[in-house]
Formats: C-alpha cells, structure tokens, sequence
C-alpha cells in the first residue's frame, strides 16, 4: 500500500493547545484502530528549532525553522493508506483542521531491486 | 494499403477513442501508458485492416491490441522499477478482460480528470484531452498558451494522478453530490470559456462550446438520474442555440436585444426545454437547472418586450438563495429593471455595487449603465459605459462598450448635471 505523510502546518499564534490534547489522542487511536498508522508525532514551537546546512564545506547553524511563516510545521503523520482519496479522508477528520492546515504527500516507494 | 481502410481506421478510432482509453486506464492503471498503447493500436489498425478488412467489432479489437501493445512496451521498459510487478499483474487481468470497453470507465476517466487534488486549469486541459476530441495543440490555442507549456500542465497533471495515487473510480455515495459538483463545474468552465473567450480577439470559440455539450451529453447517458447533470446540459444548449445571431458578420458581438431570432436554432431550445422539463418534475431544482430555466424563458419569447421578465427575476431571487452570488444580484437586478422599471433595477443593483466585490466585472458596469440611460441620466450612463469597456478583457465586448459611451457622450449635450441622487443610491 502506498504511503502519505500528513504535514500539520498550524498558525504560530496558539501553536501549542493543551487543551485539544485528549482529541488528538482518539485521533490517533482511530488511525491505529483502522490499521493505517505507521508514524505520527507533534513538533515543539519553531523558536526551538534549529537549521543547518553545509556549504563549500562550511558548516551554517542557525536559530529558527526553515522559513518563517505565519504557518509552521507542528507535526505528522505517516500513514499506509490505498489511495489518496484514503488519506484526504484521514486528513479532514483531524482536530483543530478548522484552523490548521494539512499537506499530504506521497512518500517515494523504491523497489527491492533498487533499495 | 488501401486509403478506404485509412479511413474506417481513423473514423472508427475518432469513435471509440473515448470508451477504449477509459477502459484502457482502469486495466493498465496508467493514464501514459494507455495513451501510448493506443497510439500503437492506431498504427496496428492501419496495416493489419488493409490486409484483414475493418473487424466486426472495431472496439474491442482496438481495445485488445493496445493492451498486448502495452504488455510489450512495458516489457521492454527496463528502467520501470516495478515493472515485474505490473507485468503480473497485468497477465492475471488479461485472463479475464473483457473485450469490450466498458461504458462506466469513462464516468470513472471524468471524475479522476476533474479530481479536486489537481489544479483547475489541469482538470480543464486533462478533461479536454482524455474525453474530448481535442488535440494538445488545440486546447493550447483556446486557451492561448503554448503548446509547450500545455503539454507540460498535461504531462504534470497525469504524473500527479501516478505518483499521489488519486484513485480511478466513481467517488462513493457520501462524497458523490460534490464531487458531481466538481465535474460539472468544469465542463461548465469549458463552456464558457468558449462562448466568451476570456481574452484574445474571437468572442466565440465554437468548438469548446461543442466540446463541452458533447461532455455533458456523455455524462447526461451516464447518469440519467442526476436532475443537475441534465440541467447543465439544458443550460449550455439553450445559450448555444443563439451562438449563430451573437456575433455579426464582422464579428462584434450582437447584444441580446438586438438579436435576430430567427437565426436561434430551434432544435437545441427544444431539446433543451425536454431535459429540463424532465429534470425539475424529478424534485428540487439546483442552480444549473435554475439557470436553464431563466435560459427558457428567453430562448421561448418572441422578443425583448415580449420577454416574461418577472418570471426571469423571480426565478434570479430564488436562484441568489440556493447559490448566492453578487453576479446573480446583478442579473436579478437587470431583469427587475426590465420588469418593473429602471428605478428598481437600480434600487435591486445599489448593494452590488456598494459591495465593491464586482469593482472589475465589466457585466455589473454595462448592467449600471443601462439602467442609467434608460432612467434618463445620460452623463451617468455614458461614464459606467467606459467604465464596463475599461473592464472587459476580449477585444469584440470592449470595442461595443466603447461604442455605447462613445454614442451618448457626442448626442450628451442636454444630459442632466450629475444628480446626487446617484450617489446616493450607489452608496
């Protein structure tokens, strides 16, 4: 079955909502209930994340997520689903979907010849 | 080879492309791939037909070739990682295929094109080219880009379909009512697109109007059920029946009123009237259906004044409660201007143009300015003319706008001093 990672993008203002925590958690039961769950976690806020890259051999660390947006990655989900139908079905049912947004995107699927 | 096997070749492929690709792409589960096994189907036809004669049952004799021709391309594809797999699972499938291409592929083909996971310019392009009778190169002209960059967006949207997996099936009951939706809004885009060309010089560009009716007769056979479906088709045959009196012999485009109705053609308004009368007996009427009717009531009167316009702005009230929209307000407020004066055409656009929503739309300019000069304010009227002609974007609507301003500015002499009652009602 195919594979789709499900990238949470939530406004950096209310990022962290304790409160929603129990929904989250049925959510997440239901995926493993269902049979589709392979990975899920939630992110710390971006001021906790940090960058690097390698340059002509340099190496650049720096403070901050990769880009600073209104929006910012606050968690994911891998799931083996069907179709992509499966997955944007998944995705809707998320909580705080209302005001978060969710990117779905297929995971890459080597062969075994080529792994 | 003869040319007489060329020909029944070319025609019964012209014919069954349609069916055989939908059913080509549920079997080889790769839009590509069936494209290309068609392809060598076609050239097959034309060698093996000279020799053999036009087969009984030309369908599924193109339908089994272009299978086995993908069989094989796929065989000597060795770069395809799953190739082995497919190849599996492909010789499980031609066990039991059948022949015949199976009509719900293509409602099946309609809904995967029209998937909302892909771009709506891609769900256009990708309609056109797997279900229409149109070439990369002319959905490129009609939609005046080139023929690069189209085959590109086509190339884009059928990888997207591959690699996101979007599913080749009718959608399930719970999602189907917008889901249909999604597809009727794109053949009604197609429609449109060609009965006023968004851009460019030609206000008319027949054959996606063409295109877009055939579509959605094809849906209309394949779900006779769905009252919205024939509705859109009555809407779409209605407005085309007028297609040959809308524009001159220069080509500027001739306005309702000044229309020649003896040129509509009558065949399409009947046909039309048919499908929506069957549609509404069936329940609920939906937007499209309630545009078809406002449609009717137009294409049934003998003229302009003869025009049942109260009908037509009742029939805009109830649509602006089922699908509200400000360009339903404005065309409400036209036909109430008609029906009961232009003082409450105005009155009935005052909100619209407060909104501000509708500041470009050069329709709600036009709609102003007739109402202006048909309640005497000459000066009003031939600003909101400019200001519609300023809006349009195809050259034939914008050089009739020009026009209208143009005639009341050189006869404006006695026009009133701008009233304040105007901005007053604007407001």
């Amino acid at each position: 079955m195919p594979r789709y990672m499900l990238l949470i993008h939530a406004p950096a203002e209310g990022f962290s909502r304790p409160e929603m925590s129990d929904r989250w958690f049925s959510y997440t039961q239901a995926l493993q209930d269902a049979g589709v769950l392979v990975a899920g976690n939630a992110l710390q806020p971006g001021e906790t994340a940090t960058t690097l890259k390698v340059r002509a051999g340099e190496t650049v660390i720096s403070d901050g997520p990769f880009a600073e947006t209104k929006e910012l990655l606050a968690g994911y989900y891998l799931l083996d689903v069907a179709d992509l139908d499966a997955a944007l079905a998944w995705a809707a049912k998320m909580p705080q979907i209302d005001t978060n947004t969710v990117e779905v995107r297929p995971v890459v699927v080597y062969s075994q010849a080529t792994a | 080879m003869s040319d007489a096997s060329t020909a029944a070749a070319e025609a019964a492929f012209r014919r069954e492309r349609t069916a055989v690709l939908a059913t080509l792409i549920r079997q080889l589960g790769d839009f590509q791939l069936a494209e290309d096994a068609l392809q060598d189907a076609f050239a097959a036809a034309i060698v093996d037909w000279a020799r053999n004669g036009v087969p009984d049952r030309p369908g599924a004799w193109i339908t089994v070739t272009a299978r086995r021709r993908a069989i094989d391309r796929l065989r000597r594809d060795r770069g395809l990682a799953d190739r082995v797999e497919r190849l599996r699972v492909l010789a499980e499938r031609e066990a039991g295929a059948a022949d015949e291409p199976e009509p719900a592929d293509r409602l099946r083909l309609m809904f995967t094109c029209c998937h909302p996971a892909l771009a709506l310019e891609a769900r256009v392009a990708l309609t056109l080219r797997m279900l229409g009778g149109l070439a990369t190169e002319e959905i490129a002209r009609a939609f005046l880009v080139s023929d690069t960059a189209m085959y590109q967006r086509l190339v884009r949207a059928k990888r997207k379909i591959a690699l996101a997996r979007i599913p080749y099936r009718v959608p399930p009951d719970e999602d189907l009512p917008e889901r249909l939706g999604g597809v009727l809004a794109v053949l009604y885009l197609i429609f449109n697109e060609g009965w006023s060309a968004s851009g460019g010089e030609r206000l008319v560009r027949g054959e996606l109007c063409d295109e877009a009716i055939r579509l959605a007769r094809m849906l209309q056979r394949l779900m006779p059920d769905e009252s919205e479906v024939a509705g859109l088709l009555a809407l779409m045959l209605l407005h085309d029946a007028r297609r040959a009196a809308r524009v001159d012999a220069r080509g500027a485009l001739v306005l309702l009123a000044d229309q020649d109705r003896t040129r509509w053609d009558r065949g399409r308004i009947r046909e039309g009237e048919r499908l929506l009368e069957a549609a509404l007996s069936r329940g609920v009427a939906g937007p499209y259906q309630l545009q078809a009717a406002i449609a009717a009531v137009h294409a049934t009167a003998p003229s302009v004044e003869d025009t049942d316009f109260a009908q037509i702005a009742d029939l805009y009230g109830v649509l602006a409660q089922v699908a509200p929209s400000p360009v339903v307000e404005v065309n409400r407020a036209v036909a109430t201007g008609r029906a009961h004066g232009p003082a409450a055409g105005l009155d009935a656009l005052a909100p619209v143009l407060a909104g501000g929503a509708l500041d470009a739309y050069a329709p709600l300019h036009a709609a102003h300015a007739d109402l202006l000069e048909r309640a005497g304010d000459r000066a009003g009227a031939a600003a909101a003319w400019a200001r519609a002609a300023a809006c349009a974007d195809n050259a034939v609507a914008r050089s009739e706008l020009e026009r209208r301003a143009m005639a009341l500015k050189s006869r404006g002499t006695c026009a009133p001093p701008r009233p304040s009652a105007r901005r007053g009602r604007c407001r």
